[in-house]
């Protein structure tokens, strides 16, 4: 993993996951914005997939468990595209907040993984 | 004339006792998106601790995967209709509740035992307390939502709101159809 690349992602994550929320509360059904920052949330997910496929053959291999950090990365694949999934069958109010739950989520497991693969053993 | 519609719509009504659920509606439905991440969360790390490590610490990796079973039922109750998911949901949350409690304080007194993390080490601090407090929610969602004998659905509209509303109207719309239209869009508007 890239280390700015990853707090860039933990930034965009927070963001799109507060305006959910606040968006959300605030009786906004799920629109085009909220869909789209879960959408951005994503797409930068898969860039980090590529790029932890990529890094360890560019000389940059992950310092812990291998096993943990895959499981953390296919989870976080599968989240966002549960609540917009979600998101779009269920044209409510408390949709918005599930978007923002899933990103916040994301946030925390991109964090997590960002430690796994720099430090050993956390 | 709105006596003589009150006694057709509890009629029907009362034939059918079987108790009901609401569907999952409003806030609820964020609790249930809440447990399956957690779900998740704890499934994964089992995995991970059971086919990596199990030797080290077997007491809190087998502790894991049974909280993670836990909460993967857990959620799956919350979402299910009928009585007896209800029931499930109540022992499930329970469980919880006592899990992180007791797992909390041995991890605190005796730490040699739970030296290793799980969901529940430390009141669940490596999931941001979500652990603890997520039964808290869940047990006050579900007294506030117990399933209701269907007889009793119209009789107590202030207690499940809207989709008792509905019911009730469509009991009353049915049979009471023919008398006129201005008597029964009276109440299934309002």
């Amino acid at each position: 993993m890239i280390v700015w690349f990853s707090y860039v992602q933990i930034a965009v994550a927070l963001v799109a996951g507060v305006f959910c929320l606040v968006s959300g509360f605030a009786g906004r059904k799920p629109n085009d914005f909220s869909l789209g920052a879960t959408a951005l949330v994503e797409v930068l997910l898969v860039a980090q997939l590529i790029v932890a496929i990529v890094s360890p053959a560019a000389g940059n291999p992950p310092q812990g468990d291998v096993l943990t950090f895959w499981v953390y990365m296919v989870s976080a694949l599968l989240l966002p595209v549960a609540a917009v999934f979600w998101a779009l069958i269920d044209r409510s109010k408390w949709s918005t907040v599930v978007l923002g739950v899933a990103c916040l989520a994301i946030a925390v497991m991109v964090f997590r993984m960002n430690e796994i693969w720099l430090v050993q053993n956390v | 004339m709105p006596s003589t519609n009150d006694t057709p719509a509890t009629v029907p009504a009362a034939v059918g006792t079987t108790l009901k659920r609401p569907r999952v509606a409003g806030i609820g439905r964020v609790l249930v998106v809440v447990y399956a991440i957690l779900a998740l969360g704890a499934f994964g790390r089992s995995l991970v601790q059971i086919t990596e490590q199990f030797a080290d610490a077997p007491v809190a990796y087998t502790l894991s995967a049974v909280s993670a079973a836990v909460y993967i039922v857990a959620t799956i109750a919350l979402v299910a209709r009928g009585a007896v998911w209800y029931r499930i949901a109540w022992i499930t949350i329970s469980f919880e509740m006592l899990g992180v409690l007791v797992v909390g304080t041995l991890s605190i007194v005796a730490p040699e035992l739970f030296a290793h993390a799980s969901v529940w080490s430390f009141y669940g601090i490596g999931y941001g307390f979500v652990p603890l407090v997520l039964p808290v929610l869940g047990m006050i969602w579900l007294s506030k939502n117990r399933p209701v004998r269907s007889a009793e659905l119209p009789a107590e509209p202030a207690a499940t709101g809207g989709p008792s509303a509905t019911t009730g109207s469509s009991a009353t719309g049915g049979p009471s159809a023919t008398p006129g239209p201005s008597a029964t869009a009276g109440p299934g508007r309002s």
